[in-house]
């Protein structure tokens, strides 16, 4: 039994929720890794350095520059006959690509799987969170995607895999990157911040959200936000933390101004300590909150960051 | 251009919702039903191109028990023409959903499939992008702005960095995130227009699809619930608490 496991990459290296990705594969038998895309021999070697990596798969071509579904399902696809699990973490790019090459091999995918039973059950979230399911896969070969919170990530050196390119043949299929517009911080990625301070509809201004920063900065933080919040333009949509959003499961979680649907809870309610700031003291976010300070978050935040600073 | 809708029917996003004791599943008897929101965002989607002009027809699909009647026909109140709805009493996943809609798209010859990125009752995410496979077509998922030149539709991604645009070659799938538009409600006299559109009712034999399930449910249980937590009360005191109680800072 096989996996292999999609890596995404950036200048840093191998993206922590593929190295949960990882961590789960691991979990079913031998790991092969894959790498795609233009120019990936600084990714191939990150790749080959993670511990329960065998091999890495290196498949450079233009056509693999953006992490484009189609060209990467058919990269997939033509990978497939020698694995019995492709798996890939729940991001954007693995929840664009790994439902796609599972109907070219019409396949079930199993989606943003929280737990490994065996090699053909997992357990997976449904109704935003409110209950696990077990699943039981009756395909011959399983697609799977990995919710990164639920797996500690493997470690980014300790392995020494061999690499080995992959033929790439060259298909339209029929769609074109344009460009991209992404969110430029010096903070962590949400996804792997330790710390996570989100701000919700209370925040009432985008401007409102530099409050946050202060206290981010003394706690090396990322900045996240509630679907409230992007919807009202504060923020961009790569902060949303919940059910349709990223899914995060910090060591603190910070929620400011957040009442605490239940589409937020499902993408926080792992973290294992959770503060909230909110002056309704009725609000829902309180009953999962482990502190809670019923407070007006604009007398309350720069407390905050003076207090931090004291320590 | 015709324009293809699937809508699915879900248990409604203010319910909430409670696994059975015997860990077979979730009640749902006697829960509110509604559209799933995501796929009311692709429908409204669709009547603004039919009102620019760029689309002719909204065909509004359903697939499941009976009751997804009710379902298409807050498509068609929201302006869809008319509606299909392949009936079924097997519980149907992504894979049986995908082969069933291609069986349509093959019928009805679509431009464009718009529909949600995800149901909110299985949390799968995955329709969209395997409708897309079966046809051999290209896909724009999480789309937060769609436009339509000509044969090309030019779709603005949701990723996970901020914001990705890409450029499809019509016919293509393209699912709805959040943040494309606001759906509007039906009026009155819109909802009582909808009870004169047509609903044409097939069965998945009629389509020449097997829609058996691959994935066997094998329990579902709650998940750990958080203990009770404290009211601090002041900022000096939550401070003291991460510090000395939980260690966190």
């Amino acid at each position: 039994m096989t996996v292999l496991v999609l890596l995404e990459f950036d200048a840093a290296g191998i993206k922590q929720p593929s190295r949960s990705a990882v961590a789960a594969a691991a979990k079913l038998g031998e790991v092969h890794a894959l790498v795609a895309g233009e120019g990936v021999a600084a990714a191939a070697a990150a790749a080959a350095k993670l511990p329960g990596v065998a091999k890495v798969l290196a498949a450079d071509a233009p056509a693999l520059a953006h992490a484009l579904a189609e060209p990467l399902a058919s990269l997939l696809v033509a990978l497939a006959p020698a694995y019995s699990h492709l798996f890939a973490a729940a991001t954007a790019v693995g929840k664009n690509v790994l439902p796609r090459v599972a109907a070219l091999l019409d396949v079930q995918p199993v989606s943003d799987i929280a737990g490994v039973v065996d090699a053909d059950q997992f357990v997976r979230p449904i109704y935003a969170g409110n209950a696990l399911a077990t699943v039981r896969s009756a395909d011959a070969k399983k697609v799977v995607t990995v919710r990164a919170a639920s797996f500690d990530p493997v470690a980014v050196e300790g392995g020494s895999a061999p690499v080995e390119s992959v033929a790439v043949a060259a298909a339209d299929g029929g769609s074109r990157f344009v460009g991209a517009e992404l969110t430029k911080s010096e903070r962590p990625e949400l996804t792997a911040a330790r710390v996570v301070i989100s701000g919700g509809r209370g925040m009432q201004a985008g401007d409102n959200f530099k409050l946050l920063e202060p206290i981010a900065d003394k706690l090396g933080a990322a900045v996240g936000a509630s679907r409230a919040a992007v919807d009202a333009g504060f923020v961009p949509n790569d902060y949303q933390v919940g059910q349709t959003g990223k899914i995060v499961a910090p060591e603190l979680y910070v929620a400011v101004g957040i009442s605490g649907a239940i589409q937020h809870l499902a993408g926080m309610k792992d973290s294992k300590v959770i503060v909230a700031i909110n002056k309704d003291e009725e609000a829902p976010i309180f009953q999962v909150a482990d502190y809670g300070l019923v407070a007006d978050l604009f007398t309350a935040l720069p407390e905050l960051a003076a207090e931090l600073g004291k320590g | 251009m015709k324009i293809l809708v699937p809508v699915k029917r879900v248990v409604d996003y203010n319910v909430k919702v409670r696994v059975k004791a015997d860990g077979t599943g979730v009640e749902t008897a006697g829960v509110k039903m509604s559209m799933n929101p995501f796929d009311e965002i692709a429908v409204e989607e669709a009547v603004r191109l039919k009102e620019k002009g760029v689309a002719t027809e909204i065909v509004a699909v359903s697939l499941g028990v009976a009751a997804c009647q009710e379902t298409i026909r807050t498509a068609l109140a929201m302006g869809a023409d008319r509606g299909i709805l392949v009936e079924t009493e097997v519980e149907l996943q992504p894979l049986a959903v995908a082969k069933l809609l291609q069986a349509l798209v093959a019928k009805e010859q679509p431009g464009l499939v718009i529909m949600g990125k995800q149901a909110i009752d299985d949390d799968m995410n995955a329709t969209g992008q395997m409708l897309a496979a079966l046809l051999g077509w290209p896909q724009g998922t999480f789309a937060s702005k769609l436009a339509i030149d000509g044969a090309t539709a030019t779709v603005t991604r949701e990723v996970d960095g901020g914001l990705e645009t890409v450029a499809l070659a019509l016919p293509a799938v393209v699912t709805a995130d959040l943040r494309l538009n606001e759906p509007r409600y039906a009026s009155l006299p819109n909802i009582m227009k909808a009870r004169k559109k047509a609903i044409e009712t097939v069965k998945p034999a009629d389509l020449g699809v097997d829609p058996a399930p691959r994935l066997t449910l094998v329990s579902v249980a709650e998940p750990a619930k958080r203990k009770a937590g404290v009211r601090v009360a002041s900022v000096a005191e939550l401070v003291a608490k991460l510090r000395n109680e939980a260690k966190v800072i």
